[in-house]
């Protein structure tokens, strides 16, 4: 069964009842274990590839120094056939012939060191591939974990407080309410503010004398005076 | 990155903050510890903030199933569905028998980025409410 199956069959299951460990915590460690286990394998993996590659090399070097040795044991042969010694020549071939079949035996060796080092190389590249992947399955099931234990937190602290969650109509109402509130709110500061710029207007057409004058000593005066005349 | 810091950056923000709204951080103890956020005039839907190892979850509870028209649950799941990846920064999903909105955010994230998830969240939860609102009773 898929991670994601598992999952969702671990949250239908605790659905009805909300802050129940989904998620079984002894699973959780032996999963981790398992993670710990192919970690460890992979380490020794590695290690053995390293041990497989030296011995590659060094039956490689031993395979490049019998067929120098073979090389020259020819050109030997040749020289001792050439000067007539057949004794020396026959001696000179059946080394070759010893060092030809050590070679055989050499490179019979490194084939093997290749091919087992060329499987070791596959399996850490599938070993690697199989721990990220389990790493990424354990961060899936530690989340719901959390998430779970997380709703339970809240849910206590609802039913603890004496609040619950509302009706979700009724929030979107009650928010665009006092968003509505908040609106209706600055338009009357917007309104206040235009009427006190006017009366700020007023005052500086006062100021300038234009506009309805005051009815002032002076202005009382005057019109006794006119009165009188 | 945990909760107590993002509390810290939130609280100390008030009037400053770029979204233009104020957080309320109120840290609730359990066996996970979850810092609850709300905002000011938007109290009825609080943002549920918890640290895991690899990433900082941010839910918000939107309706219960229980609040769902009878017969329309198929339509508002279709029309959920469609608003998924429209609807910037969060996803939804359900918990138990509630429906939420949530966001993720790398562990490694800015606080200025927690900040504007949860601004993007909120925001996402009260026009998703009004959007789906035919669904609901």
């Amino acid at each position: 069964m898929s991670i994601f199956k598992k999952i969702m069959t671990a949250i239908r299951g605790g659905a009805s009842e909300v802050g129940e460990a989904i998620v079984d915590s002894n699973a959780t460690r032996i999963f981790e274990q398992e993670i710990r286990d192919s970690e460890n394998h992979l380490t020794k993996a590695k290690r053995d590839l390293t041990g497989v590659m030296a011995q590659q090399m060094a039956a490689g070097r031993e395979v490049d120094r019998l067929k120098r040795d073979v090389t020259e044991h020819e050109g030997y042969a040749v020289q001792a056939l050439e000067k007539g010694d057949e004794t020396l020549a026959l001696a000179v071939a059946e080394k070759i012939s010893a060092l030809e079949s050590e070679l055989a035996t050499q490179q019979q060796a490194l084939d093997s060191f290749s091919g087992s080092a060329d499987r070791l190389k596959e399996l850490v590249k599938k070993s690697e591939r199989q721990v990220q992947e389990f790493k990424r399955q354990l961060s899936m099931v530690k989340t719901t974990e959390s998430v779970q234990n997380e709703t339970s937190a809240i849910t206590d602290n609802f039913s603890s407080s004496n609040s619950k969650l509302l009706n979700a109509k009724d929030s979107l109402e009650r928010i665009k309410a006092k968003q509505q509130n908040f609106d209706d709110k600055m338009k009357a500061a917007e309104l206040l503010e235009s009427e006190n710029s006017d009366n700020s207007l007023a005052a500086q057409l006062k100021e300038a004398g234009i506009g309805a004058a005051d009815n002032n000593a002076n202005s009382v005066l005057e019109r006794l005076k006119a009165k009188q005349k | 990155m945990n909760i107590h810091k993002i509390a810290n950056h939130l609280n100390t923000l008030a009037d400053s903050s770029e979204t233009g709204l104020s957080f309320d951080c109120q840290p609730i103890s359990g066996e996970v510890d979850v810092l609850q956020v709300t905002l000011l005039g938007r109290e009825e839907l609080p943002i549920f903030v918890s640290v895991t190892d690899d990433q900082i979850l941010c839910i918000t509870y939107l309706w219960g199933a229980e609040e769902v028209k009878p017969g329309s649950t198929n339509d508002m799941h279709t029309s959920m569905l469609e608003m998924n990846i429209p609807m910037p920064l969060s996803s939804f999903s359900k918990i138990g028998d509630k429906y939420v909105i949530f966001g993720a955010l790398s562990i490694n994230s800015a606080l200025s980025d927690i900040e504007h998830e949860l601004a993007v969240v909120n925001n996402n939860a009260i026009e998703i409410i009004d959007d789906m609102s035919e669904y609901l009773i």
